[in-house]
């Protein structure tokens, strides 16, 4: 059996179909994954995502130690309820997890991965060494992410007024405490939505007055359909140990500057840019009645091949589509092999839906 | 929807079979297995006209979960499909024991269906 999040009993009474998730009894869907997807690209849905790791990170090195731990710089979070996506890498560059960094009051907030929650902490703790810096997994909230162009009207409208007028003034990618409870304006699926941290005592009487009010469950397939869409990485999938942020789509997220900021795993990044031998995450659409999936080959004419390393049917687009690992090489079409036949596939930037609309030409 | 209608043959491999009055067998799949597959985005059928063998590969199911193969419950002859899967492969998921039949088989030999399990037999099998 595995762990299960406050909500678990109220995913069996929704009729939820449940799989394993990084140790976590987790729901797959509650009837039709690709209903709940439109659900939240249209209106709105909810995610239990207690599974996450919620990790507080404090004390008067707190920053200095963040900016050595994290490729991203947390120097850039400027003021208080900021937030900033990043790697944690490893010595090699390789990818040990990608968070969210909250700025708060006391320190910083992390959101780990479920699945790689312990490797990340003893990682952390390892890494501690003479700093003045505390640890703190916050392991009595639970996590709702409520997301979709209604999300933030539908929370706002079952909350306390205090709550409900920070939900108004929130901006994109920020985050903020109120009284016991933590909300972000944060998500995973490219809607606009809500992430809110809660005491896991109280999450089952949100879950019940979100749901009373419209907003339907959601489970771990829609959103991995919705973040696909949204061209957003899966650790485990997309990256993991083996992988770098230049070959991941997360160039963007490396705090280059300052050049004398020493973080873990800078030397083997600057190694590569320089050798300028990584390959590159692209998006892939296929235009037949296939599904493109993880682990089969792009094969790319007169350049070589790759791999897909996230490939589903998108709900909204109507056809199949992937994250796909290329040489850098590559142009405007591959061919991706499906039970023996190659078929041809469009290549454009990784990112295909955003606020319910297709993104690319 | 009952879950695995007594008057259906059935194979291990999760496809029903029904002899029509004018002696031609109806394929599809079974509510346990759409059930496990998820929705349903693509449905690739047989050209009418292909001769099948017992055991042969003949269609495939795409869901949001996996692809699957379905295998050809008798040997014969394809002479019909069902076309609106291709437009509608939800049907598999809503209907599967009606609207989302897959195609249809002249038999060579309709002994070939008293080698499959009854209903009984099948749910023993899942």
């Amino acid at each position: 059996m595995g762990s299960r999040t406050p909500l678990y009993d109220h995913h069996l009474a929704a009729g939820a179909r449940m799989v394993d998730f990084g140790g976590w009894d987790m729901p797959l869907h509650y009837g039709s994954q690709i209903e709940e997807h439109h659900q939240v690209r249209r209106d709105v849905g909810m995610f239990d995502v207690s599974h996450m790791a919620v990790v507080d990170v404090a004390g008067a090195d707190a920053k200095a130690w963040l900016q050595y731990l994290l490729a991203n710089d947390v120097a850039r979070l400027s003021e208080t309820g900021k937030a900033l996506y990043t790697a944690m890498l490893n010595d090699n560059g390789g990818i040990l997890d990608d968070l969210i960094v909250y700025r708060t009051d006391d320190g910083y907030r992390l959101v780990l991965n479920a699945g790689t929650r312990d490797k990340d902490l003893a990682w952390m703790r390892q890494q501690v060494g003479e700093s003045a810096v505390t640890i703190t997994e916050r392991t009595e909230l639970a996590m709702l992410a409520v997301q979709g162009p209604r999300a933030r009207e539908l929370c706002a409208s079952v909350v306390s007024d205090s709550r409900a007028a920070l939900i108004s003034i929130l901006k994109p990618f920020e985050g903020q405490p109120e009284g016991t409870w933590f909300l972000a304006r944060t998500g995973y699926t490219g809607e606009d939505g809500l992430e809110i941290m809660l005491p896991a005592d109280e999450a089952p009487d949100l879950w019940q007055a979100l749901n009373e009010a419209g907003c339907k469950p959601c489970g771990l397939g829609a959103r991995d359909t919705l973040r696909l869409e949204a061209g957003l990485n899966l650790y485990g999938a997309d990256i993991d140990e083996q992988t770098s942020p230049l070959a991941a789509n997360m160039g963007w997220t490396i705090a280059w500057e300052p050049a004398d900021r020493d973080f873990i795993g800078r030397q083997a990044l600057e190694a590569q840019r320089q050798a300028g031998d990584q390959p590159r995450q692209v998006g892939l659409v296929l235009n037949e009645r296939a599904v493109l999936r993880a682990h089969q080959t792009v094969i790319v004419d007169g350049v070589g091949a790759g791999e897909i390393t996230s490939g589903s049917f998108s709900p909204t687009l109507g056809c199949s589509i992937a994250l796909a690992r290329v040489p850098a090489a590559t142009g405007n079409t591959a061919k991706v092999e499906i039970r023996g036949k190659q078929l041809e596939v469009r290549v454009i930037r990784p990112g295909f839906v955003r606020n319910g609309k297709q993104i690319f030409e | 929807m009952s879950d695995t209608p007594s008057e259906l043959r059935y194979a291990s491999s999760h496809e029903w079979s029904r002899q029509e009055a004018d002696g031609s067998i109806t394929v599809g799949i079974t509510n346990h297995a759409q059930d496990a597959l998820g929705d349903v985005v693509f449905v690739e059928l047989p050209d009418v006209g292909r001769q099948l063998t017992a055991g042969e590969e003949c269609a495939v199911v795409e869901s949001v979960k996996a692809a699957s193969d379905i295998y050809a419950p008798v040997s014969g002859e394809v002479v019909a499909i069902n076309e609106a899967l291709a437009d509608t492969p939800e049907l598999v998921n809503e209907d599967p024991y009606g609207a989302a039949w897959f195609f249809r088989i002249q038999p060579t030999d309709s002994s070939e269906l008293d080698k499959l399990l009854d209903a009984e037999g099948y749910q023993a099998s899942l």
